[in-house]
């Protein structure tokens, strides 16, 4: 049980619930729980403000290892709920945690809507490629021809990009990381939190049971450092060991290349600089695979506008406040034998 | 234009119809209890406004109304066929009205569709009143009529009058310099001057109403106002053929007091406000999805946002109730509304809000179905969903309303049973009820009765399904609310601290628990009286919803006519009363009219043991009070 003021500076621990973390060893939920909790403490957040929601999964099981309020809801309505509770308050600091099945496939709806609307609540959608909760199906993020128990044979189907549905979606804040990079990974969800509105966080997650090493083609750690760009905003898309490799658009072209940094006459001057407030150059980055060319990881989108919840507040306070008598008697009325 | 009167007159037994007139003097007026017009015509035609200010007009001048619009469910169907016929029933007098009526004094066709659509529904000896210029050969084919059935012998048992309402209203509205087009849009005003002056009522309340709907149109404004005195004009100037008399309805012996119309939409609507009020809840969260029925309240609701009210318009019904349990959670009222195939996609969400027990209100406008059915049309079927449709052992509040004006009350109660034991609570109405309306009696807000929520804050010994001992509901605790912290879900929760629990045991007290929860409400609400009639009569009519009006002016028929029977009305379908099987024990018969293929019947035999019969009905249409007589009448012979 929490004290009922927090005045003091809370640490990581202090966001942990005394529930015990039921996710399978080596899952890189933990990492994950490790690093939100982290960055609550940093921000200095207060438990009784805020709200972790989740729908059904892995994932979802989030807010129970929280000391925060959380609310562990249906398959993949998490956003509806998450509306709902900004509706109610929008005082409260609501984060959405959801997953790959729970989020683009069950609720992909609610994912695009909540986007759209831009209801300020940090989205973190933990991306394992697959269904873990249910034992390991393919899910719709899975590349084409993984083989699981609902694909003998290997799957058929196109996977999804988070992030480009999310930018399709009309995100206002769209980022990346990775669970096993704690110290990345608490910086995005601190511009996460910063950001006014729905922010998006993809995070490649590591389902060691049903899906191991899915990510291991750009964050092993003898090829992180080609397979990955760190994106800044203002600083040049450059990556490799020695950040000799760059991002450029292909003369005449709409795509991005991989180039090396004197090479063919590449200067630094050729590279691309991120400006987060591109919705092309992010549509451009989130399209990107390796090998031919590095995962785009950080702040890919951010452009804040204005948040749904505030624009019904502003409405409510001009409309304040009526009486309710006035209101039935509004219209036409009539009185028998009134004095 | 001329008139026929059918051989010998036509008037029923009640004698309250216009065709008892003989021949009368002009400036004569007869003296009628209660009538029931019908204005029908194209969805184009202006037929929802002409019927609803002869409505108004009509309460104005003191009568007892009821109303029923009836429109197609395509927004413009082709003009002139029968599927695209708008029609608005005004049934209005100096008596107790509780039902739209069950058959017509009054037809006023507009075009030859709308009189074969509605013409059945014309008692033998009453009034037709057509726009003879409609009924041309082209209208005449859309219609599917082989011969003119103002020529021919179609209209030989009722009183017809034919009028060129077109070429009167173009005469009326020449000096305005309107097209032809925008004149002919006129006939509905002219038309209503007919009617009110037939029935003697005023018409200023009208011409404030074009006023402030036309003030920046005044060219069509000032039209539409001469087409309403030109029709007013034409009965009283001695045009009208000589057996066409003025009506004199006195009016009603209401009870004193300030009176407004009021919709079922509109009352669920302030019901639920005045709900929230009572409750200490500043903030009601309505999320909804558009569907017919249910639409008019999203848009009523969306009215409200100076008193609190935020409308959600979510991208499904899933979302739409999820985010109203969302809104409770976080403090609000979450309020979500439907129609029987939207409340079917809510219900893994409504399973949610039972085991997280959270306060929600579900309306369901029942419409015919299954599946899509006929959206504006209205049923009873969705009984067995409110009490059954949902997986798991998941027990709720159900009540439903009776009129227009009850659903006020109805919305109000949910709104306490909601709130006093977290749990969600779904109103059944029907497309009957939020369409049709009646007089309501506006109550002073300051005296209705307050059920405040009483918010935990205090930590110490806190845990969220902490039940309280006397109505075993769980505390609301408010996000935001320090030392409170915690979390709920969809999985199963220990009994003692709330966390998450899959011990077999566990499982089972608290699946009794929600039950018990629910059960008790039984004791917090008042026990069943009969509506009318005694105790142990020979037959009791049992009903529960929109079916309230005809069963009960059909039990009073009857026991004016000395039947043994009483009418019992269910406004809670669970739990029900705690008295209920007793009283219906009482009874020698029990007869259960509901606008289903039997649901509650089966309930109430499932639950009592008793030997119920169903009188069921599932036209899309309202019991008529002759069916519930005739009903009693072969029972009790």
């Amino acid at each position: 049980m929490t004290t009922a003021s927090e005045t003091i500076q809370l640490k990581p621990a202090d966001f942990a619930s005394d529930q015990e973390v039921r996710w399978c060893p080596g899952c890189g939920d933990y990492a994950i729980l490790k690093a939100i909790q982290r960055t609550l403490a940093e921000l200095g957040v207060k438990r009784e403000n805020t709200v972790f929601v989740s729908g059904i999964g892995c994932a979802s099981r989030f807010p129970y290892y929280m000391s925060t309020y959380g609310f562990h809801t249906i398959h993949g309505r998490a956003p509806a709920f998450a509306t709902g509770i900004k509706l109610a308050n929008p005082e409260l600091d609501v984060w959405v945690v959801t997953g790959d099945g729970d989020g683009l496939s069950i609720g992909g709806n609610h994912t695009l809507h909540i986007l759209r609307r831009n209801v300020n609540v940090q989205i973190c959608l933990f991306n394992n490629e697959i269904y873990g909760l249910t034992k390991g199906q393919y899910s719709p993020t899975s590349r084409q021809g993984t083989v699981s128990p609902s694909s003998p044979k290997g799957s058929l189907e196109q996977p999804l990009s988070a992030c480009a549905f999310a930018l399709g979606a009309g995100a206002r804040f769209v980022a990346r990381s990775v669970d096993t990079m704690q110290k990345h990974l608490i910086e995005v969800l601190k511009r996460a939190h910063e950001h006014h509105g729905a922010s998006f966080t993809e995070i490649f997650q590591n389902c060691i049971v049903f899906n191991d090493k899915a990510f291991a083609d750009f964050t092993d750690r003898e090829i992180a450092a080609d397979r990955q760009v760190h994106v800044d905003h203002g600083a040049p898309l450059l990556f490799g060991k020695d950040r000799e490799k760059g991002l450029r658009l292909k003369p005449g072209t709409l795509q991005l290349e991989a180039v090396t940094v004197g090479q063919d006459g590449v200067t630094e001057d050729d590279i691309l600089v991120h400006d987060e407030k591109d919705r092309a150059l992010a549509q451009l980055l989130v399209a990107m695979e390796p090998p031919e060319l590095p995962v785009a990881l950080g702040v890919v989108y951010c452009d804040p506008a204005p948040v749904y919840e505030d624009q019904v507040e502003s409405r409510l306070d001009a409309a304040c406040c009526g009486d309710l008598n006035d209101l039935l008697r509004s219209g036409r009325t009539w009185c028998v034998d009134c004095d | 234009m001329s008139a026929n009167s059918p051989d010998g007159g036509g008037a029923d037994g009640n004698g309250s119809g216009v065709a008892a007139s003989s021949r009368a003097s002009l400036g004569r007026r007869e003296i009628r209890d209660e009538i029931v017009i019908r204005f029908a015509g194209d969805s184009g035609d202006g037929i929802q406004l002409t019927g609803s200010q002869f409505a108004i007009e009509s309460a104005l001048a003191g009568s007892d109304i009821a109303t029923l619009p009836d429109y197609p469910a395509e927004i413009r169907a082709p003009a002139g066929t029968t599927y695209g016929v708008s029609a608005f029933q005004v049934h209005f007098g100096s008596v107790d009205i509780r039902t739209s009526g069950d058959e017509l004094d009054v037809l006023v066709a507009f075009n030859p569709a709308a009189l074969k659509v509605n013409l059945d529904d014309l008692r033998i000896g009453g009034m037709v009143i057509v726009d003879e210029s409609s009924f041309t050969d082209r209208n005449l084919k859309k219609a599917d009529y082989e011969s003119n059935p103002l020529e021919d012998d179609t209209l030989a048992r009722h009183q017809l009058i034919k009028l060129d309402v077109t070429r009167l209203t173009e005469e009326a509205v020449k000096d305005f310099g309107l097209s032809s087009k925008d004149a002919r849009r006129s006939r509905n005003l002219w038309a209503l001057g007919l009617m009110l002056w037939m029935y003697g009522r005023d018409r200023s309340a009208t011409v404030d109403w074009l006023k402030g709907k036309f003030g920046k149109k005044p060219d069509i404004m000032n039209a539409n106002i001469a087409a309403l005195n030109a029709g007013h004009a034409f009965g009283e100037t001695a045009e009208m053929p000589s057996d066409i008399v003025g009506y004199t309805v006195a009016a009603a012996d209401v009870a004193p007091g300030l009176y407004r119309t009021i919709t079922g939409t509109e009352a669920t609507a302030y019901g639920l406000l005045a709900g929230a009020r009572a409750a200490g809840l500043g903030r009601i969260v309505f999320g909804s999805y558009p569907i017919t029925p249910a639409s008019p309240l999203l848009h009523a609701m969306a009215q409200l946002a100076e008193y609190g009210v935020v409308t959600f318009q979510a991208e499904d019904e899933i979302a739409a109730i999820c985010s109203a349990i969302g809104a409770s959670y976080g403090g609000a009222l979450g309020v979500t509304s439907s129609s029987g195939a939207g409340v079917a996609l809510k219900t893994e969400a409504a399973g949610l809000a039972v085991g997280a027990e959270l306060p929600l209100i579900i309306v369901n406008a029942q419409r015919a179905g299954p599946s899509t059915g006929m959206p504006t049309k209205a049923e009873q079927a969705d009984l067995l969903q409110a009490l059954h449709g949902r997986h798991g052992e998941a027990p709720l509040a159900v009540v439903a309303a009776a009129t227009p004006g009850d659903s006020f009350e109805v919305a109000m109660e949910a709104v306490r049973l909601a709130t006093k034991y977290m749990t969600p609570v779904i109103l059944l109405s029907d497309a009957y009820l939020m369409n049709a309306a009646e007089p309501w009696a506006i109550p002073d807000v300051n005296k209705l009765p307050s059920f405040p929520v009483q918010f935990r804050t205090d930590p110490e010994g806190y845990h969220p399904f902490l039940r309280d001992p006397e109505t075993l509901a769980r505390p609301w605790a408010r996000p935001g609310t320090p030392g409170l912290e915690h979390r709920v879900g969809g999985l199963e929760r220990d009994y003692e601290t709330g966390d998450i629990s899959y011990d077999p045991e566990n499982h089972a007290r608290m699946t009794e628990a929600r039950a018990a929860k629910i059960a008790g409400i039984a004791d917090d609400i008042p026990l069943q009286k009969p509506e009318l009639g005694p105790e142990n009569a020979t037959l009791a009519v049992v009903g529960w919803g929109s079916t309230y009006g005809p069963i009960y002016q059909g039990v009073t028929k009857a026991r004016e006519e000395g039947y043994h029977v009483a009418h019992i009305h269910l406004r809670y379908l669970s739990p029900f009363p705690r008295n209920l099987g007793e009283l219906l024990k009482s009874y020698d018969r029990i007869l259960v009219p509901e606008m289903n293929r039997g649901q509650l019947v089966s309930v109430l035999r499932d639950r009592y043991l008793i030997q119920g019969e169903a009188l069921t009905k599932v036209q899309g249409q309202p019991f008529k009070i002759a069916e519930i007589y005739e009903a009693i009448r072969t029972r009790l012979g």
